[in-house]
């Protein structure tokens, strides 16, 4: 990459010095010649790699729910056959029945195509390269080519994983977190040969793309704004992208130096992961290793990669729930702070996650209180949500559906958190349904409803056309009942002490009175699998059929809507747009219209509005505040709430 | 490439005096100082646990410090050559430059050989093993700059390197001195563990 980062473009550093300021690339760098390949294959351009981000995504996405699909036949009917599996999946489903290997694998590659291939790529990359130049006001990323290439190693990383499904001995099968030794000795299981050294294979592929794509982002972040836009002036999206940015480049060469260790354990020998292992009744060579080294460098990454996933999303909804509610979002800074808080926590928790491998107790607590604290800035966020939403002028679009959607899943997801950050509870919880719950809930279908709010609100940014709002609200409720359905259950199962990852649950007595739950998950999953159809439908109806959107459809604020419908190479046709105010000023009393676009300079405003709006413009009542000519950011929701808060209780004078 | 990159239009109004490209490569050697966070603590890591073979370092490691040492001098020399177009100079410093980088991994081959002598071996107690794959990655990352620096010579043949043409040779320059800096902290940091 190095070689690539200045020798790409040779001419690069000598035309820098020889244009002229004035006659920027800009104006004449969009009129050459473009094929097929350059414009839809190794295309330059953010928005068709965000495109491609978005249709990998979404490809991975249905076979990753496939696959769950697959375990969940098993786990709802454990003692039923079903012979036309062995027509799709051949050796693995003789006779009707999930080879016990393979269920192994399913969940497996589940996890690892959700996690990394749908959430991370499949969300980070399409929004963060869509909304990136978009916002910050730029013709393209700081790279365009690192962009591609970046891209491009995202799409062999999936073939290569996608590939190791049709490996003989079968995919990787030691969970995604591909905990050693078992992941380490081929012979443990059939799933930890070639499977397993293609997983490792498409993972560092994978890490290197997604360290491009974050290098990129935070680039164009702090490099290619436009004038005014300063970062306190930045929508909240391309603060998580930002966060997100930087929690991916210190976190994933961690996690290559894992594999990469690990890489070494499985095929040259060496026992860094290894230690006294005795299998099929042989003691191995191979000593002096530790598989609790593993554990902390790849939750050293792993749990940065939770907050990876979800704080996208968060932004995202952000971006919806203020524009929908026709309301400035609830305090602004705050919603900045926690992002930040979260990042810098997001580093010091991965203990948590290792409670119970024998880690000194006073460590525990360390880690146990560090976890806790992130409830803080996560609570501010959803507090933020609920305040912004609070006495707006809703409109239930079903973008905001969904980001609603994300608020409810992050709550409840959030609370149980609280249970599996404390090192005593864990004892109990580790490894049962709960942690399942969870996770699927508060990083799973959080940053999925995330995704698919993002989805829906810049659709008409993508193709020019809106998609169908009947659809999208059946897709909405069907999916979030279903969400509910299938991981809410889960949670008693898990204090019930249900293990996670078991082939099935006949073999005890107290599972089995979770026989009936089970097939209630598995008729929910598929209810939830089914409502994802209707959006596929309508995503790839509405392409065509849908209708013809307008510049800017849901009367929003920031500049990606400035930019013509038929998307051009390089964005805006004529000069970038200047940036003179922050991205939530809706609702002004006095302003021509219910929101205030980010372009909009004071001079062609009414002098009522011009300037901080006063707090009537943002609370509706109380506490008198200078209006000042300043045309910086606005008095925030959250400062005059506090201010009218400290009035009532006698704390400061009107 | 077909189009020019947006970033160096001043139409974007570049928000900071550094530019794209160069910020790319700070970016970089954040996530490459972060692999090697990595490894050497799960160094620490490892080692405190015990069962941990104590051996001497080889003092062919001395000799690739020398190098590579030498090695950021002569480019801040063909640095200077650069600035001032004096071009045979700049080629002969870059030309020094890819020299003494090759010397260093030759000089890190021969250590191996040493340590294979002492019977520390790659397969074996973690302690050698370490040693070997930590030593190995800076290794390819001096490969990457060896093979920049070649570039950059060619480039330098094509009149392309010149006063007023330098963001690649600073990039290269940022990147040759970090992992200069990298070997010495890892030297620093081995010798102290053994």
């Amino acid at each position: 990459m190095s070689t690539i980062a200045h020798s790409n473009d040779p001419t690069h550093g000598h035309s820098l010095h020889t244009h002229d300021p004035a006659h920027g690339h800009d104006v004449h760098g969009h009129h050459h010649k473009e094929t097929f390949i350059t414009k839809y294959i190794f295309s330059q351009d953010h928005k068709m790699i965000a495109k491609q981000y978005l249709f990998s995504g979404m490809l991975m996405a249905l076979i990753a729910a496939g696959l769950s699909l697959l375990f969940r036949l098993q786990l709802g009917w454990p003692d039923r056959t079903f012979p036309w599996l062995e027509s799709i999946i051949g050796e693995w489903g003789k006779g009707g029945r999930l080879d016990p290997n393979f269920y192994l694998s399913l969940v497996t590659l589940h996890g690892t195509l959700m996690v990394f291939f749908v959430l991370t790529a499949g969300l980070s990359g399409t929004f963060s390269n869509l909304l990136i130049p978009y916002q910050v006001g730029a013709r393209d990323m700081a790279s365009p080519f690192i962009n591609m290439l970046s891209y491009w190693l995202f799409f062999l990383s999936s073939v290569i994983m996608l590939a190791s499904l049709f490996v003989e001995s079968g995919p990787a099968s030691a969970g995604w977190t591909i905990y050693p030794p078992l992941s380490a000795l081929p012979q443990a299981i059939p799933g930890s040969g070639l499977g397993m050294t293609l997983w490792l294979i498409s993972m560092v592929l994978f890490i290197a793309s997604a360290l491009m794509a974050a290098l990129n982002y935070i680039t164009t972040i702090l490099n290619l704004r436009t004038q005014g836009m300063k970062m306190t002036r930045m929508p909240l999206t391309v603060w998580s992208f930002f966060c997100t940015a930087i929690l991916g480049v210190l976190s994933f060469p961690v996690l290559l130096s894992a594999s990469l260790l690990l890489v070494f354990d499985r095929s040259f020998g060496t026992s860094f992961y290894l230690s006294e292992i005795y299998i099929a009744g042989e003691a191995l060579t191979r000593t002096g290793g530790s598989p609790i080294l593993f554990q902390h460098l790849f939750w050293f990454l792993g749990h940065p990669e939770v907050y990876i996933v979800m704080m996208p999303a968060l932004g995202l909804t952000s971006e919806i729930i203020a524009t929908n509610a026709r309301k400035p979002i609830f305090g602004y800074r705050a919603m900045v702070g926690s992002l930040l808080g979260i990042s810098f926590l997001s580093f010091i928790v991965w203990g948590h996650h290792m409670f119970i491998t024998g880690m000194n107790p006073f460590l525990g607590n360390v880690f146990m209180i560090l976890t806790l604290v992130i409830a803080v800035p996560s609570a501010v966020k959803v507090f933020n949500y609920l305040a912004t939403l609070w006495r707006g002028n809703i409109r239930f679009t079903p973008a905001m559906m969904f980001a609603i959607g994300v608020v409810s899943l992050f709550i409840s997801g959030g609370l149980t958190g609280i249970y599996l950050g404390n090192a005593a509870l864990d004892i109990n919880l580790h490894d049962t349904y709960f942690v399942v719950a969870h996770f699927h809930i508060v990083m799973g279908s959080a940053s999925m409803f995330g995704m698919l709010a993002g989805v829906y609100h810049w659709y008409p940014k993508m193709y020019g056309r809106m998609m169908n709002e009947k659809l999208g609200y059946l897709h909405f409720w069907l999916t979030f009942a279903s969400v509910y359905l299938v991981f809410f259950p889960m949670h008693f199962m898990g204090l019930d002490g249900v293990p996670r990852r078991y082939y099935q649950f006949t073999g005890f007595e107290f599972m089995t009175e979770w026989m009936d739950m089970n097939r209630f998950i598995s008729v929910s999953a598929i209810m939830a699998t089914v409502a994802q159809l209707i959006f596929f439908y309508n995503f790839f109806h509405s392409m065509r059929r849908g209708r013809v959107a307008s510049q800017n459809p849901w009367g929003s604020t920031t500049l990606e809507w400035t930019t013509p419908v038929e998307r051009l190479h390089g964005n805006w046709p004529g000069e970038i747009p200047h940036v003179h105010r922050w991205p939530y000023d809706y609702s002004r009393p006095g302003a021509p219209q219910d929101f205030i676009m980010q372009t909009v300079p004071d001079e062609d405003l009414p002098m009522a509005v011009r300037g901080r709006p006063t707090n009537e413009a943002v609370s509706g009542a109380g506490v008198p505040e200078r209006v000042t000519a300043s045309t910086d950011r606005p008095v925030s929701a959250s400062s005059v709430f506090f201010a009218r808060f400290l009035h009532r209780i006698g704390l400061r004078r009107a | 490439m077909n189009r020019s990159m947006p970033s160096g239009s001043s139409v974007n109004s570049a928000r900071s005096a550094v530019h794209p490209r160069e910020f790319l490569m700070w970016g970089f050697l954040v996530s490459v100082f972060m692999l090697f966070a990595g490894l050497t603590s799960a160094f620490i890591v490892r080692r405190a646990d015990g069962n941990w073979l104590q051996f001497e370092l080889p003092q062919a490691f001395a000799i690739s410090t020398l190098l590579v040492v030498i090695s950021t001098v002569t480019l801040e020399l063909a640095r200077k050559a650069a600035r001032r177009n004096e071009f045979s100079a700049l080629r002969a410093w870059l030309l020094a430059t890819a020299v003494l980088g090759m010397a260093f991994l030759a000089s890190q081959f021969y250590a191996y050989l040493q340590l294979t002598g002492q019977g520390i071996f790659l397969v074996g107690n973690p302690s050698g093993s370490f040693l070997y794959v930590i030593s190995g990655v800076h290794a390819l990352h001096i490969v990457a700059a060896v093979l920049a620096v070649l570039v950059t010579l060619y480039r330098a043949y094509r009149w392309e390197v010149h006063s007023k043409s330098l963001l690649g040779l600073r990039i290269l320059a940022i990147f040759w001195h970090f992992l200069t800096i990298l070997w010495l902290y890892l030297y620093t940091f081995l010798w102290w563990m053994h």
